[in-house]
């Protein structure tokens, strides 16, 4: 009875705390691809911080991006004999024995933010957010704020044949599709940087009349449109109104940005996809309740309304 | 005069192709020449070719002293990373701008100092005593920017990426300025001629009684310092130190930019002037293909064909080729004249 009217609590720490030292003590296994990304450094700081809060002791191991450590580590926690494993797996290949093994000791996989080409029967479930789905809200963003007006859209994508690239860019041109006051005029990839999303915006702004002919800046991801936002500003005009600026991501930085006036919104693809994986665990746990095999983390819209200013503050301790 | 027309007559056919190259860009962009004024600065298509090639120029002019000894320098894409690192690093620890900027100059000499060490005293071929600088460097910067991009707002550091004097952007000036004061070091003393010695033959050049190893090791730290320099500016241009990417893979710009400048990868004779003109042809084309406005699927396959293109035209074989049927034409047209004479 206490511990049912502690899950209807839930959003209470106190009361989780004692839940969960009480009930529900488990023992996760955490295998992460690395650090290779601001991003990936906050995913591991909220899962440790989602752990702690649950009162699940974690056991994390960092792969520095090769599969056989992470394999290893598989193989280690299931001769420790978690309750669970979550893993970003680093590719999506090679890992149909491990999930076996795994399968054979009863202990449930969770897959966080990437997919794997195994058996679906293989894992629990996978935890991630939908590349196509951010391009919308982003597109739809636009769509939305211009209201019927005419407007010529520059796109800064991600490296060339990537599948983020590819996946907000058709995103994106699904949600304009249909309105033909928006056209997008060029498209050009910034490789993710910032670096190269300023030189590329140099050029976009000499090639369309010294930026007289955009009306707005897509770019695939916030680095690139921090980049992008500075080469406005040098060009002599006023990034977020003279330019729009929407991109995808929601990392600090561009929340500073947004806190000046310089960028208009940006779509949120979470680092918390931990939250939701021990949501699903809990249940699973709990009553043997099978989770969706994806589940998709909400891709939020923050705009200049949304208090930038203490949102940055939140989000600049994670590790980004 | 003669000294001025030997070196037109040296650098001739890197000033056709860079000359070739923005004649195609202005075909295809008709508003390419317009140059305006921004902020009290100098803006256009032709002055973000000399901005955006600003760092390759730099790392072009210690890579060809590094080439002209027979050796080659892989670590500076990294050094880059790193002594943006520091600056960023510096600047928002407080410790002022010319201290950071000390730092992270130092932080060059001191990757140019380990890598001549492994090169001049163990021996080590350079492209694999490089490469340890390379593969590690970016670690490195890592761990000095803690594995995020570390943002300033340090107007005086901010001034090196995106100021200006005179509305000539600083990137500019700064490549200038160490090209000019490289060449008038190793060209007005006898170190130039030295590096080439140490190219040519390295045992020959000890033995004549040159000081090779310091030499090498100096050669190494003015690449490294170039290095740093690049690293202030791409640090500086997006206000902030981006260890992953800043930097990431220009040290093969570099080695391209000297290439086209016609110095041999087999070291011996060089010019920085023509590897600096070899760095704008990059750049050009880079700048190119971005105004053009092709999908980014063609980037690297019309760069790839324009520099197979420039290397094909100044390879050995073509130009003697083009030399032996321009004196036949030459000939031709001089034993008509006499013909028609008496």
């Amino acid at each position: 009875m206490i511990s049912k009217k502690a899950l209807v609590g839930a959003g209470v720490l106190a009361s989780m705390l004692m839940m969960s030292s009480s009930v529900m003590a488990q023992t996760v296994g955490f295998s992460q691809i690395g650090s290779e990304s601001g991003w990936r450094a906050a995913e591991t700081t909220l899962t440790l911080q989602q752990a702690k809060e649950r009162g699940i002791d974690l056991k994390f191991a960092d792969a520095q991006q090769k599969q056989e450590n992470q394999i290893k580590a598989l193989r280690s926690f299931i001769a420790q004999g978690v309750d669970a494993i979550l893993i970003a797996p680093v590719v999506a290949t090679g890992w149909d024995s491990v999930l076996e093994e795994a399968k054979e000791a009863e202990i449930p996989v969770i897959l966080l933010d990437r997919m794997v080409d195994s058996s679906k029967d293989l894992y629990l479930t996978a935890v991630g957010s939908d590349l196509v789905h951010e391009g919308s809200v982003a597109g739809q963003w636009l769509v939305d704020t211009l209201a019927g007006k005419d407007c010529n859209v520059v796109e800064l994508q991600g490296t060339t044949g990537s599948s983020p690239a590819i996946d907000r860019k058709n995103g994106f041109e699904q949600a304009i599709k249909g309105h033909d006051n928006i056209k997008l005029i060029r498209s050009q990839t910034g490789d993710f940087t910032r670096t190269k999303g300023k030189e590329v915006m140099e050029s976009f702004l000499k090639a369309e009349g010294g930026g007289k002919n955009i009306c707005a800046l897509y770019a695939h991801n916030d680095d690139m449109a921090v980049g992008a936002i500075q080469a406005i500003k040098e060009a002599g005009l006023k990034p977020g109104s003279d330019i729009l600026v929407v991109s995808i991501d929601a990392v600090p930085d561009i929340f500073q940005a947004m806190a000046a006036g310089e960028a208009n919104a940006t779509v949120e693809l979470t680092p918390n996809m931990a939250g939701p994986a021990f949501d699903a665990l809990a249940a699973y746990m709990k009553d043997g309740t099978m989770p969706p095999k994806f589940i998709q983390t909400e891709s939020k819209l923050y705009t200049q309304a949304d208090d930038p200013q203490a949102v940055y503050e939140q989000k600049k301790d994670l590790g980004y | 005069m003669t000294g001025f027309k030997l070196l037109l007559r040296r650098i001739l056919p890197q000033l056709i192709t860079l000359a070739l190259v923005v004649g195609l860009i202005s075909i295809m962009f008709p508003g390419f020449f317009e140059i305006s004024l921004a902020n009290g600065r100098l803006y256009g298509s032709p002055v973000d070719i000399f901005n955006r090639g600003a760092p390759v120029a730099l790392l072009a002019i210690g890579m060809t002293l590094v080439i002209a000894t027979g050796g080659i320098d892989l670590s500076v894409g990294a050094v880059m990373a790193i002594c943006g690192a520091v600056a960023a690093w510096g600047i928002t620890e407080g410790y002022g701008l010319l201290p950071t900027l000390l730092m992270a100059l130092a932080a060059g000499l001191a990757c140019g100092l380990w890598n001549g060490l492994l090169v001049a005293f163990l021996g080590i071929q350079p492209i694999v005593a490089t490469l340890i600088l390379m593969v590690a460097g970016r670690g490195i910067a890592q761990l000095i920017t803690e594995g995020a991009i570390l943002t300033f707002n340090h107007e005086g550091m901010i001034f090196f990426g995106s100021g200006s004097l005179l509305t000539v952007p600083t990137p500019i000036i700064i490549a200038i300025l160490t090209g000019a004061l490289v060449t008038l070091i190793v060209r007005r003393s006898a170190l130039g001629m030295l590096i080439e010695a140490i190219g040519i033959n390295f045992r020959a050049s000890t033995l004549a009684g040159v000081n090779t190893r310091v030499l090498l090791v100096a050669v190494y730290m003015t690449s490294g310092l170039c290095a740093a320099l690049a690293g202030i500016i791409a640090a500086a241009d997006i206000r902030g130190a981006d260890a992953n990417n800043a930097g990431l893979w220009l040290e093969l710009d570099a080695i391209l930019a000297v290439v086209i400048g016609g110095t041999s990868l087999l070291g011996g004779r060089f010019s920085l002037i023509a590897s600096l003109i070899g760095a704008l042809i990059i750049q050009a084309v880079n700048t190119g293909i971005l105004l053009s406005g092709f999908p980014p699927e063609f980037n690297l396959i019309i760069k790839a064909v324009i520099i197979l293109i420039i290397l094909v035209l100044q390879s050995p074989r073509v130009r003697t080729v083009l030399a032996f049927l321009s004196t036949a034409r030459a000939d031709a047209a001089g034993q008509e004249k006499k013909v028609v004479e008496p």
